[in-house]
């Protein structure tokens, strides 16, 4: 058999060839257009000669004191993010990896919906709990009869990292968790019987074995909180900015483009570095050994040592994934003050005012628009960036899937995670730069949110879609063909169905990217368009409780878009061990 | 239903003419060539790179062949495309359609050629028993055992009743002790249904077991061609003696001797119907020893160790400095390891005379 598929690269080569140009034509001009030629303009700001000589923003920048000292907090920040995630996140994904409880598969849901959380609600949700209105300043100054909030971990470092570990731990439990679940625990009991202590089998069996997947989360998370924006903006206050938020600030309040567009190429510099890493090691990850069906590898908790570990782990990971959450929702429930038009000596209790405000344009500015108009267009940006993202991420995928043999994809492949190492505000920033300028002037163009979007979903798409479409075998469609299907048939019967559900959660993915997209959203859009998370931020950053209610009601809703989204994106992934 | 194959009809049903098939520089299949007869099993017996992958694939139209002519009925099919050539091929690793249950895969086939709904029931229903798969209808198919797995298969390749079923390997996945049921099973289903069948295999036990005739191929090319019961006790080269595990090979000389044709060998002088004049090869068949008679070549020899094989008793003598492998019923009273031990050997229906080609001569050590 090994032959056959052999020769099916040979057979017909000249037209597949064409077929192979045809599939990258589309993705490849729209990166051209949106991505490499808004960096090539950032790249061009920075170096161009100013009055201070060849590159001088550049050089200024680096030279600047309170630059460097950004840099260095950027730096430390995503560090001990990285370390701390990892302190939380490991103990769990052995527990996951190594056991078989109930709840599990919630437990796996819960992370995974931290992790797809926009930034903005994650936010929210950390104020809804810590804030100086949060839930444990409320009952602390219930308790205590205080008249004042007595905890302030908002504006403070602590809340950052809190926030960045609440991302971040899926990353963990999936990455590493599933890469060890699937290694054969006979190994370590192959070296127990060769005289290896149980801290020796690990050290020389397990370790070696998940270590890449260990770096390569670590990678992951260190770049995602090198990056961080919207929490830092919001849980950091003015005191705290990472080069994400100066990048922002340069460019939104002192409209100093080319210091931003400097800091925006030492950050690229950065974050591309790491994400070339990034993608060998977990190039490496994805063949290294036989791996063993997790359902062998796995014990039950049989042991009261097992079961106290357990209890604490899970402990641990609810009260951190599930707190923030679920004080969100509820303080969206919740009136301290109080409604319009009640009497002043009514007491705090439950309401649906802040829903119910949604919808109402008290300004009755002209520049006001109230949020329920928000979701529309954020819906509307959405739907736009699911077409856009599947028209350009299909043909990519099949191109990587179906001509695997080209040596031209273990070029582009890479090539297509570049905006996935590029912040998202740098793309907003490098749209400013060179698409407000003929020859491509797309300003006023309702069309430009959609389009950083899709960028910023585009490699998740080809993420998702490219190991489907590997699993459809060409050996199924002769299969099928054996049977009496024509080609038309076999496509309307096998592809199809197989390709329909990968593209489903594709769509899903690009859909719930969209709707939660801040950074760049909050450079490109303009103010008579904005989008929810923009909403929530415009609220979150004005006083008053009816604000902040809203804010919540506001955060609470796209939570629960986004966590519909994610349960639909797990009914439809066509998964098993493949899945790497 | 059993069937004398004497009473097959005689007229052949697919005709292959030297078919040649290269990958890049490596030529897989040269100038191959056979028939099948109508309702016939066939057997294509070979070690594994021979070819007998490409040469179904080939058949099935999967892939072109770069040289040679099928004929189906007497009609070219080189350019018809396998859908509609009403071939079925039955997978190695069987190729279940993952998002289809049990009864979707078997009914795929049926389906494609537009028969009546009630009618692709009772025909699923009626296969899936055939296979002893009754009630495994809604069953998902990620969730059956291996030999579950491989009678659905089964059943998806046999609903449209192909005219032409091609099995690649079917029971290669298979645990030893399931396989020889799933062999007994799987010729009385091709047997009932009189299916006209080709059968790929590298394992001469379900070659024998399961096919009217063998096709051993080396190489891309046919070695032999002939039913089972010829193939072994007459291999046609020392590759195919090889093959199907006969080892007691020697070298021996042929002369001419008026109208008498002998091979002269270190263990005695042979009469042999082939006249072979200079190297000979002789091959001495496991089964031809005889203890205690005094008709037929005699043989001085020592016992090096015998083992017991359940009805046979394998054992390993030297005889002159060579060792050979004898098989005798268990119940034979033979000497133990080291003693001394006498044979006889049938000089005519107990050895197979070959000419050697040069490979050949290096290779046999005796």
């Amino acid at each position: 058999m090994r032959s056959i598929i052999r020769n099916f690269r040979i057979q017909g080569s000249y037209r597949q060839a064409i077929a192979y140009a045809v599939l990258w034509s589309a993705p490849l001009i729209f990166l051209s257009i949106f991505y490499f030629y808004p960096l090539g303009s950032i790249i061009k700001t920075s170096f161009e000669r100013a009055d201070a000589g060849f590159a001088s923003s550049f050089f200024e920048a680096l030279r600047s004191e309170s630059v460097r000292e950004i840099l260095w907090f950027t730096i430390w920040q995503a560090a001990l993010s990285t370390l701390l995630t990892l302190a939380i996140g490991l103990p769990g994904a052995y527990l996951l990896a190594r056991y078989e409880f109930r709840g599990k598969t919630l437990l796996r849901a819960l992370s995974g919906v931290a992790f797809v959380l926009p930034t903005l609600v994650v936010a929210a949700a950390f104020y809804a709990l810590l804030g100086p209105q949060g839930w444990i300043n409320l009952v602390a100054m219930r308790i205590f009869g205080l008249s004042a909030a007595p905890i302030h971990l908002t504006n403070t470092i602590y809340a950052i990292l809190l926030a960045h570990i609440f991302y971040n731990t899926t990353i963990v439990l999936r990455m590493v968790g599933d890469f060890w679940s699937h290694i054969d625990p006979h190994l370590n009991q192959a070296a127990r019987t060769l005289g290896a202590n149980r801290l020796e089998s690990f050290r020389k069996i397990t370790l070696p074995l998940i270590g890449p997947a260990i770096i390569s989360a670590a990678l992951l998370i260190f770049i995602f909180s090198f990056t961080s924006f919207g929490v830092i903006l919001i849980l950091g206050g003015p005191r705290f900015a990472t080069l994400e938020v100066e990048i922002y600030f340069q460019t939104i309040s002192l409209f100093n483009l080319p210091l931003a567009a400097a800091l925006s190429l030492i950050q690229l510099g950065c974050t591309l570095a790491m994400t070339i890493i990034y993608t060998r090691l977990s190039n490496r990850l994805t063949r290294p050994l036989k791996l063993q069906a997790s359902r062998i590898s796995q014990k039950r908790l049989t042991t009261w040592k097992s079961r106290i570990f357990a209890g604490v782990i899970i402990f641990i990971l609810l009260t951190l994934l599930v707190a923030p959450l679920l004080a969100l929702l509820t303080r969206s429930f919740v009136r301290l003050e109080p409604g319009r038009g009640q009497r002043v000596t009514e007491s705090p209790g439950l309401t649906l005012d802040f829903y119910r405000e949604l919808s109402i344009n008290r300004r009755s500015s002209l520049f006001y628009v109230p949020p329920t108009t928000a979701i529309g267009i954020s819906l509307g940006y959405a739907f736009t960036t699911v077409i856009l993202a599947l028209a350009i991420g299909l043909p990519a995928a099949w191109a990587l899937a179906r001509h695997s043999d080209r040596s031209l994809n273990k070029f582009l492949d890479p090539v297509l995670m570049l905006p996935l190492g590029t912040s998202a505000v740098t793309l907003g920033l490098g749209f400013i730069i060179a698409l407000n300028r003929p020859p491509l002037d797309l300003r006023a163009s309702p069309i430009l949110v959609p389009i950083a979007h899709t960028l910023v979903a585009f490699p998740f798409v080809v993420r998702s879609l490219t190991p489907s479409l590997r699993s459809i075998q060409p050996r199924l469609r002769h299969a099928a063909a054996m049977l009496g299907a024509s080609p038309a048939y076999v496509f309307q019967r096998v592809d199809l169905p197989l390709i329909g559900r990968a593209l489903l959660v594709a769509a899903i993915f690009a859909f719930t990217i969209s709707l939660g997209e801040f950074g760049a959203t909050a450079l490109i859009s303009r103010p008579e368009y904005p989008t929810i998370p923009l909403m929530i931020y415009r609220f979150i950053s004005q006083p008053g409780s009816i604000n902040y209610g809203q804010a919540l009601a506001l955060s609470s809703i796209l939570m629960l878009v986004t966590a519909a989204g994610l349960v639909a994106i797990e009914r439809f992934r066509i998964a098993d061990v493949g899945e790497f | 239903m059993k069937k004398d194959p004497q009473l097959i009809d005689e007229q052949p049903v697919l005709i292959l003419k030297e078919i040649y098939k290269s990958f890049d520089d490596d030529q897989v299949l040269a100038g191959i060539g056979f028939e099948i007869l109508d309702r016939e099993i066939l057997a294509l017996l070979g070690p594994s790179g021979c070819g007998k992958s490409t040469l179904l694939s080939i058949i099935a139209g999967i892939e072109p062949p770069d040289q040679g002519k099928i004929y189906w009925h007497g009609s070219q099919v080189d350019n018809i495309p396998p859908h509609r050539r009403g071939f079925g091929l039955m997978f190695q690793d069987y190729m279940l359609f993952p998002h289809m249950n049990v009864y979707e895969n078997v009914a795929f086939g049926l389906q494609m050629s537009g028969i009546d709904r009630n009618v692709i029931q009772s025909r699923v229903l009626e296969t899936l028993e055939l296979v002893g798969l009754v009630g495994f209808g809604e069953r998902d198919v990620n969730s059956l055992s291996g030999g579950e797995q491989q009678r659905v298969a089964l059943a998806r390749s046999l609903a449209p009743r192909p005219g032409l079923l091609m099995l690649d390997e079917p029971l290669a996945s298979i645990d030893r002790t399931l396989r020889e049921r799933l062999m007994v099973d799987l010729r009385r289903i091709l047997r009932q249904l009189e299916q006209t069948a080709i059968y790929v295999t590298h394992d001469q036990e379900e070659a024998f077991a399961l096919a009217d005739r063998v096709v051993v191929m080396r190489q891309g090319k046919v070695e032999q061609i002939g039913r089972p019961e010829d193939i072994y006790r007459k291999p046609a080269s020392i590759f195919v003696a090889r093959f199907l595990g006969m080892t007691n090979l020697i070298k021996g000389v042929g002369i001419i001797d008026g109208d008498q044709n002998i091979i002269e060998t270190s263990l005695g002088r042979f009469p042999t119907s082939k006249s072979i004049e200079g190297p000979a090869a002789v091959l001495i068949r496991p089964e031809s020893a005889a203890l205690n008679s005094q008709i037929g070549i005699q043989l001085q020899g020592k016992m090096v160790e015998k083992t017991f094989r359940g009805n046979l008793c394998q054992a390993t003598i030297s005889i002159d400095g060579s060792t050979f492998v004898f098989n005798f019923l268990s119940n034979s009273e033979l000497p133990d390891a080291g003693e001394d031990i006498q044979l006889s050997l049938d000089p005519i229906e107990g050895i197979v005379v070959f000419q050697p080609d040069v490979d050949d001569l290096s290779s046999i050590l005796n």
